[in-house]
């Protein structure tokens, strides 16, 4: 029965670890999406993270000034897209899909100068985990939260801190009436351009915190690319939660158990390939599984003009 | 007479008004990708040289880049005409894929056939596959307003793990190297100018263009579609079924994708293997939106993509620097061409500063 407990406790553990980056970057198509814009280009965003998280961490030889870098670093192409969107109104799609490759062309160029390499950079200082040892002893929470990374405590905060924010303060109504009708918002004298730009830069700084868990959160290096689609599966993962911080957490644990699962299961003589193919699956599945009940915001993906009446 | 020449010099003023705006956003795209380039340690100057020398130095040359087009034309108009009806393909890659690997169990498979029946049927092959594959998303948002931006990006992922799953324990050749055998030779397209890329893929793919070109046109189709992609709600009062409107984009879209991977496989390497399309598929998103979603646009910007392409092949053998700079030109594009704005902003400030240095000779 402990045996058992603990075992379930390391795959719960392990499931956090792959829900993590995929939490924060769906958060950060919430508060995106809920200011109105649609934002696609969180792949990028969190790539951009992942590459600033490491560059820093190389120059300074601290992982946590590499965290700023990250989300400074992803502010950077969040405001961007913010600024294509808002002000020049581009098609939402069209400038997250250029962000993405923005972000992954900018990233393999500046490896190849920095590092010589084309694949990967060199090793930096990561943030390591958070030894809780007082937990060791108690069965399945031990193993599950003993030893954690610090951005798994940090993400926590964040989500009680963004459901209180939207759910119980005047500025989270206000955010999620920009995204529902911004023309109510304005006649109600809301800046709809200011609450965009907050959310944009907000989802910037979310998808950072996300693409430096994967760099310097977990294996120390920047390899080329190494998002992999994990800002699309958070699109869909957000759409699971329904827009909401709590149902955001719920849906990336859900897929986080689903593919630590797996992974028990199969054992090593499963084709590598079908492996990798699960995650992607997953994703269609649970867009499948919440059919057409998931409604966003209704005025997501267009963008607002206070000329046109 | 005076008629004729009047409609001829307006249909000129206008194509020159559509040109416009894509020119200028190219001029801007290479000033800012000379800043970068300057900002992580290279010379713009040595890599545009060496691009240019590699896309177009010699006949060879020449033909590398329409060869390297060929697929791109294709995915390019797979993208414009989902656009066209309102619908976002970002599969194509995974559908250039699926079409690629039809073609090529068709190319090995099916024995005893004439070149002229055997390269139709795996074209044919490679159609269906990635129709089909381009369905299921497009399925999906009919049946359950699933939004299909997400499910194909999902889909490009399946379909490449698919392909490799399928190569590596399926249909494996000999040898250290996981691809496929080669396709048989009553299969392979027929080279337009030897040891090259270009193949009469390339015809195919410009056929297929004037095709689509006279679709949008001159058909009911090409009218529903894009009655479609304008305002949905309208169409859908004049009587377009919208479903079946959507479904048959999708179809189409993923059709030309598949195609893409037919040419590529069939043209090019005679044999299927992982990594094969160096993002092609991505590559028609860039190139529909610089082609404003018009098949002659997107045949014209797919062989600027293609020089491109086999200019950074180049560019990455001559220089340090790594052929996925491309990837930046193509991010850089797509945001100025998509974005008038920006250049309507320069224009104006542009005015300001000239009106400014106006008043200061007056006075």
């Amino acid at each position: 029965m402990m045996d058992l407990l603990s075992q379930a406790g390391v795959l719960f553990s392990s499931a956090i670890r792959i829900a993590i980056p995929i939490v924060y970057g769906a958060m950060a198509c919430m508060i995106c999406e809920l200011s109105g814009i649609v934002n696609i280009g969180v792949e990028g965003m969190m790539l951009a993270g992942s590459f600033g998280g490491v560059l820093a961490s190389y120059l300074t030889g601290s992982a946590w000034i590499g965290l700023l870098f990250a989300m400074a670093f992803a502010m950077v192409f969040a405001l961007l897209h913010g600024i294509l969107t808002i002000r020049f109104k581009t098609g939402h799609i069209i400038s997250g899909l250029g962000i993405n490759l923005l972000a992954s062309g900018i990233t393999t160029l500046l490896l190849v100068s920095i590092w010589n390499n084309r694949g990967k950079s060199d090793a930096v200082a990561g943030l390591g985990t958070v030894q809780l040892t007082f937990l060791k002893n108690i069965p399945f929470i031990g193993e599950a939260f003993g030893n954690l990374s610090p951005l798994f405590f940090l993400m926590v905060l964040l989500i009680i801190g963004f459901w209180i924010l939207l759910y119980k303060t005047v500025w989270g109504l206000r955010l999620r009436t920009v995204g529902e009708s911004p023309k109510t918002a304005d006649s109600a004298g809301i800046n709809v351009t200011k609450m965009q730009y907050t959310a944009v830069l907000l989802c910037g700084a979310l998808a950072g915190i996300g693409g430096a868990y994967l760099s310097i959160g977990d294996i120390g290096l920047f390899a080329r690319d190494m998002v992999a689609g994990r800002g699309y599966i958070a699109m869909a993962v957000n759409i699971f939660g329904g827009w909401n911080p709590l149902g955001v957490l719920c849906g990336g644990m859900v897929f986080g158990i689903a593919q630590s699962t797996q992974f028990r299961l199969q054992g090593d003589n499963f084709p590598v390939q079908i492996v990798q193919m699960l995650p992607y699956l997953l994703t269609i599945l649970v867009l499948i599984l919440v059919k057409n009940r998931a409604r966003g915001p209704s005025a997501a993906g267009k963008s607002f003009d206070r000329a046109e009446v | 007479m005076d008629n004729a020449k009047h409609k001829a010099l307006t249909i000129l003023i206008k194509a020159g008004k559509q040109l416009v705006l894509p020119l200028i956003s190219i001029v801007l795209v290479f000033i800012v990708s000379s800043v970068i380039l300057l900002f992580s340690g290279h010379s713009p100057i040595s890599a545009y040289g060496a691009m240019i020398s590699g896309a177009f130095g010699d006949m060879g040359k020449i033909a590398d880049t329409l060869g390297t087009a060929t697929p791109l034309i294709l995915t390019g108009l797979a993208v414009a005409i989902a656009m066209k009806g309102g619908a976002v393909n970002i599969g194509c890659e995974g559908q250039l894929y699926a079409g690629a690997m039809a073609a090529t169990i068709t190319g090995i498979f099916v024995k005893g056939l004439p070149a002229v029946l055997h390269i139709p049927l795996c074209l044919l092959a490679a159609m269906v596959a990635g129709g089909l594959w381009a369905s299921f998303a497009g399925w999906l948002k009919v049946r359950l307003q699933t939004s299909e931006v997400i499910v194909t990006i999902m889909l490009n992922y399946i379909a490449i793990y698919l392909t490799d799953y399928i190569v590596t324990y399926w249909i494996k050749a000999e040898g250290m190297v996981v691809k496929t055998p080669n396709v048989l030779d009553s299969a392979l397209l027929m080279k337009l100018y030897p040891h090259s890329r270009l193949t009469i893929g390339f015809i195919i793919a410009v056929v297929i263009t004037v095709l689509l070109y006279w679709m949008l046109k001159k058909t009911v189709f090409g009218f529903e579609l894009q009655a479609m992609g304008y305002n949905r709600a309208a169409a859908e009062t004049g009587g377009v079924n919208l479903n079946k409107c959507f479904m048959a984009a999708m179809l189409l879209s993923g059709a030309l994708a598949g195609l893409a991977g037919a040419v590529e496989v069939l043209g090019v390497h005679k044999y299927f293997i992982k990594g094969f399309s160096p993002g092609y598929g991505y590559d028609g998103l860039s190139i529909a939106v610089l082609g404003q979603n018009t098949p002659i646009g997107v045949a014209v910007s797919a062989v600027l993509f293609g020089a491109l392409r086999s200019g950074a092949t180049m560019m990455d053998r001559a220089t340090n620097i790594p052929g996925d700079f491309v990837v930046i030109l193509q991010a850089l594009i797509i945001l100025f061409v998509a974005t008038p704005g920006i250049v309507m902003e320069l224009r104006r400030q542009g005015r300001i500063l000239f009106m400014r240095g106006k008043d200061g000779k007056q006075a």
